[in-house]
C-alpha cells in the first residue's frame, strides 16, 4: 500500500510555470465529508498511478452553487458561479475532472452561459479515457465474479445522458453486474438532489434513500456501487437502516478500482 | 326539399368547426398570457424530435402494453380521417360512398378502417379496462378524483361509440348493397362488418335505410362534438403534443436556464470600477419579479405544455417523492397550472380584461410543501411521452418562493448562508478545503 499520495494546487503549478493536464474539481463533499473523502483519495490515488499531471484548487475552490440554485436562490448561485469562474479563467484552466456529478452538472452546463468554458468530465469518464489510452490498468482483482449493482446518480445519467462509462469500468473489474429494475433512464433518484441532502424530507410514507436501498438489495448484492458522494451517502444511511452494513459494502467506482489495484 | 340534408349537415359542419376554432384561439390567447421565449434556435433538431417523439411515439414505447394500444389507437384515429373526408363531401353534395369509384384500391381502404376500426375498439376496451376494472395505480392518485376521472372515461366511451357506429353503417350499408337498394352502389369490402350482417338479416329495405343513414349522421355528428370536447379535456394532446416537443427542451436535462438580471447585478457587484451610486443605464428594466408565482409569470412554452397534458401520469408514477408518499405529483403541477390558466381566461372572458381576483398558482393551486419535495431528479422530464417539464415549473415557483419572499425551508437558508460565508453548505472552513489530503 503506497502511503502518500501526491496532491498539488493550482498555485503550486503557477509558481513553476506549468499548467497540469487536468484540474481535478473535488467539491464540497468530497473536501469535507469524511464519506466522500475517501472517494476523493481512491481517486488521486489512481490519478498518481496512472501518471496524470493534476491539480486541485485547494483553499481556492468554492461551492459551484448548485444546491443554492436548485434551491431556488439564483442570485448566490451566480455569485458562486462568478467567483468559481473568475478563478479558473485567472489559471486557464481548460480541462476539468470531477467526482461530483452535481459539481460535474453544473460546471459542464451552467457555468458556460456566465463566461466559464471548460471541458468538463465526470471521473468514471476520465477513468475509461485513462484505460482506453493504456495508461491506467483496472483488472478484476477482488471483485471478480462478485454480484454488485450499480446505482446511476441522475446528474451523471439522466441529466447528461452518462450511462456506459462507469458501466465500462465495472466490467472491466469483471464483477457480476445484477442491474436493478429502475436503473439507466429509469433510475431511482437517491434522495438527495436538488437540495434535499440539506434538509428533512416532507411528510411520506417512506424515505427515498430506503426505497431505492431495498431495491438494489433485491438484487442480493455484495457490493452496492455509485459514482456521487451524496448517493453514496443516502445508500450507505439506506444500508444501515436495513441492518446490512456488515454484510454490504457501498463504494464509488474510484474505491473499486483503487481497491482492486491494491492502490 | 330535396336538399334539406346538405343544408343540415353544411349547418353542422360550420358550426362544429367554427365553435372548435373559436375555441383554440381562446387557448392561443391565453398561452399568450405567458412570457415570450426567445428566439427558437436549433430547428432541425426540433423538427426531428417532432417526427421522432411526437408523429413516431418514440417515448410511449417504454411501457409496451400502453405504448402499443395507443400506437393502434393513434394510427387508426389518423387513417379512419381519410373516410371523415368521403363523409363530409357525401354530406355535402349528397353522393353516396363518392371515392368508390378508386374500385379496388377502394375496397383496400375500407377494408384496413374496418380493421382498424376493430383494433382501435378492442384497445379502448381494454383501456377501459385498466383504469377502471384493474385500476392501474396511476390513474387512482388524489389529483385524478372527480372531473378527470370521469373525463378519461367519457374520451373512451366516445371513442367506443364512434367505431361502433362505423362498423354499424357499414354493415347496414353492405346489406342495402345486397337487396340492390337504390342509391347504395356496390363498393367497398367489409371484413368487420359482415360478421353483423346476420344481426340486419329480416330488416326490410326501409329499415336499414333508417339504421344506415342514424348511424352515418351520428357518427359524422359525433366527430364534430368530439372535436369540440377535446378543449374541454384534457385530450388537447392529440393536436398540441406536435407543437409542444418541438418548442420542447433540447439542452441536458441538467441544464436550469440562468437568470439575466441577475447575472447583471452580479457582474455589476464584481466589477471593481462600478459606481454604487449610478443611475442604472438605459433601457436596462429591473425584472418586475424573480420566479413565478402565478401561471403569468411562466413562459409561453411552459403553459403550451400545461395544455399538452394528457394527464397519463407516468411522470408522477416515475417521481421519487410521489413513490414515497409525498404530496408532489408532477401531473398536478401541470393540471394545477393549467386548471388556473383557464381561471383566468375565464376571467378575462368575462371582464374584457383581468379583473384581480385574489388568487395564484402559488398556495392557491400548488403548495409550498409539493414544491419543497423535488429533487431535481428529472424522472418526470424523462417519462413524459411528449416533452413536457414540469420540473421548470417547481423550479421558477421555488425561485420566487427564495428570491421574492425569503421563504425556504430554515435547513436551507443555513446552507446557503454556509454557501455565503464559507463557499460550503456546511459550516467548515474554506482553508480547511484541502485538508483531506493529509488526514488518514
Amino acid at each position: 500500500m503506497s502511503e502518500t499520495i501526491k496532491v498539488p494546487t493550482m498555485a503550486e503549478y503557477m509558481a513553476q510555470g506549468k499548467q497540469p493536464e487536468v484540474l481535478f474539481w473535488v467539491g464540497c463533499a468530497g473536501s469535507f465529508d469524511d464519506r466522500a473523502k475517501k472517494i476523493t483519495k481512491a481517486f488521486v490515488k489512481l490519478l498518481n498511478n496512472a501518471g496524470v499531471e493534476f491539480a486541485v484548487l485547494g483553499t481556492e475552490e468554492s461551492c459551484t452553487g448548485d444546491p443554492a440554485k436548485r434551491a431556488g436562490n439564483e442570485f448566490l448561485f451566480q455569485m458562486q458561479a462568478m467567483m468559481n469562474i473568475q478563478v479558473l479563467n485567472g489559471y486557464e484552466i481548460k480541462k476539468i475532472v470531477t467526482a461530483c456529478p452535481h459539481c460535474f452538472n453544473t460546471l459542464k452546463n451552467e457555468y458556460p452561459d456566465l463566461g466559464g468554458n471548460y471541458q468538463v468530465l465526470h471521473h468514471t469518464q476520465f477513468l475509461k479515457i485513462l484505460l482506453e489510452e493504456g495508461r491506467l490498468k483496472v483488472e478484476g482483482g477482488k471483485f471478480k465474479g462478485k454480484r454488485i449493482t450499480y446505482h446511476d446518480p441522475c446528474y451523471l445519467g439522466r441529466a447528461n445522458g452518462e450511462y456506459e462509462a462507469p458501466r465500462d469500468l465495472l466490467k472491466k473489474l469483471e464483477a457480476e453486474l445484477i442491474e436493478m429494475k429502475r436503473c439507466k433512464s429509469k433510475g431511482l433518484c437517491c434522495g438527495a438532489g436538488g437540495a434535499q441532502m440539506f434538509k428533512e424530507a416532507e411528510p411520506g410514507d417512506k424515505e427515498i434513500f430506503i426505497e431505492r436501498t431495498e431495491e438494489a438489495l433485491q438484487t442480493k448484492p455484495e457490493t452496492i456501487v455509485a459514482g456521487c458522494p451524496f448517493c453514496n451517502t443516502m445508500i450507505t444511511d439506506g444500508v444501515k437502516f436495513k441492518e446490512k452494513q456488515d454484510e454490504i459494502n457501498v463504494l464509488d467506482i474510484a474505491e473499486m478500482i483503487a481497491n482492486a489495484e491494491n492502490l | 326539399m330535396q336538399y334539406i340534408p346538405n343544408i343540415l349537415f353544411l349547418i353542422a359542419l360550420v358550426a362544429g368547426i367554427g365553435y372548435f376554432i373559436k375555441n383554440c384561439k381562446k387557448i392561443y390567447r391565453n398561452i399568450k398570457l405567458g412570457k415570450e421565449i426567445g428566439e427558437i434556435d436549433n430547428k432541425s433538431l426540433r423538427m426531428n424530435n417532432v417526427i421522432r417523439i411526437a408523429l413516431g411515439q418514440s417515448k410511449m414505447t417504454v411501457r409496451p402494453i400502453a405504448g402499443l394500444l395507443h400506437i393502434i389507437v393513434y394510427v387508426g384515429f389518423i387513417i379512419i380521417n381519410i373516410e371523415v373526408l368521403e363523409i363530409i363531401i357525401d354530406g355535402l353534395f349528397g353522393t353516396h360512398r363518392i371515392f368508390a369509384g378508386m374500385g379496388s384500391l377502394y375496397n383496400v381502404l375500407i377494408a384496413s378502417f374496418e380493421i382498424l376500426a376493430l383494433l382501435v375498439l378492442v384497445s379502448v376496451i381494454l383501456f377501459w379496462i385498466r383504469r377502471n376494472i384493474i385500476k392501474i395505480r396511476r390513474f387512482w392518485k388524489p389529483e385524478m378524483k372527480g372531473w378527470p376521472k370521469n373525463d378519461a372515461n367519457y374520451i373512451l366511451y366516445f371513442e367506443m361509440l364512434l367505431m361502433s357506429l362505423f362498423l354499424i353503417m357499414n354493415a347496414a350499408d353492405q346489406q342495402l348493397q345486397l337487396l340492390g337498394a337504390e342509391h347504395y352502389i356496390k363498393a367497398g369490402y367489409f371484413p368487420v362488418s359482415s360478421w353483423l350482417l346476420p344481426l340486419f338479416d329480416n330488416f326490410s329495405e326501409t329499415t336499414l335505410i333508417i339504421i344506415e343513414r342514424s348511424a352515418w349522421w351520428l357518427h359524422i355528428l359525433g366527430i364534430l362534438i368530439f372535436l369540440n370536447y377535446l378543449y374541454f379535456s384534457k385530450h388537447l394532446h392529440i393536436l398540441l403534443a406536435f407543437p409542444n416537443v418541438y418548442y420542447g427542451k433540447i439542452t441536458p436535462k441538467g441544464k436550469l436556464p440562468n437568470l439575466q438580471s441577475v447575472t447583471n447585478e452580479v457582474q455589476l457587484m464584481m466589477d471593481p470600477n462600478a459606481d454604487p451610486f449610478a443611475a442604472p443605464p438605459e433601457g436596462q428594466e429591473t425584472p418586475e419579479k424573480f420566479g413565478a408565482s402565478d401561471v403569468t409569470d411562466l413562459t409561453r412554452v411552459q403553459l403550451l405544455n400545461a395544455y399538452t397534458c394528457t394527464e397519463c401520469g407516468r411522470c408522477t408514477d416515475n417521481c421519487p417523492a410521489n413513490l414515497t408518499g409525498k404530496k408532489l405529483s408532477p401531473r398536478k403541477i401541470m393540471m394545477a397550472t393549467r386548471d388556473r390558466l383557464e381561471e383566468i381566461g375565464k376571467n378575462i372572458d368575462k371582464n374584457g380584461t383581468f379583473k384581480p381576483d385574489d388568487k395564484q398558482l402559488l398556495d392557491d393551486y400548488i403548495s409550498r410543501e409539493e414544491l419543497w419535495a423535488c429533487t431535481t431528479c428529472n424522472a418526470c422530464v424523462e417519462a413524459c411521452p411528449v416533452s413536457i417539464d414540469p420540473l421548470s415549473i417547481i423550479m421558477d415557483m421555488r425561485l420566487y418562493l427564495v428570491m421574492e419572499q425569503s421563504a425556504a425551508p430554515q435547513e436551507l437558508n443555513i446552507a446557503m448562508t454556509n454557501i455565503e460565508n464559507n463557499g460550503a453548505p456546511w459550516p467548515y472552513n474554506q482553508m480547511d478545503r484541502l485538508n483531506w489530503k493529509n488526514e488518514d
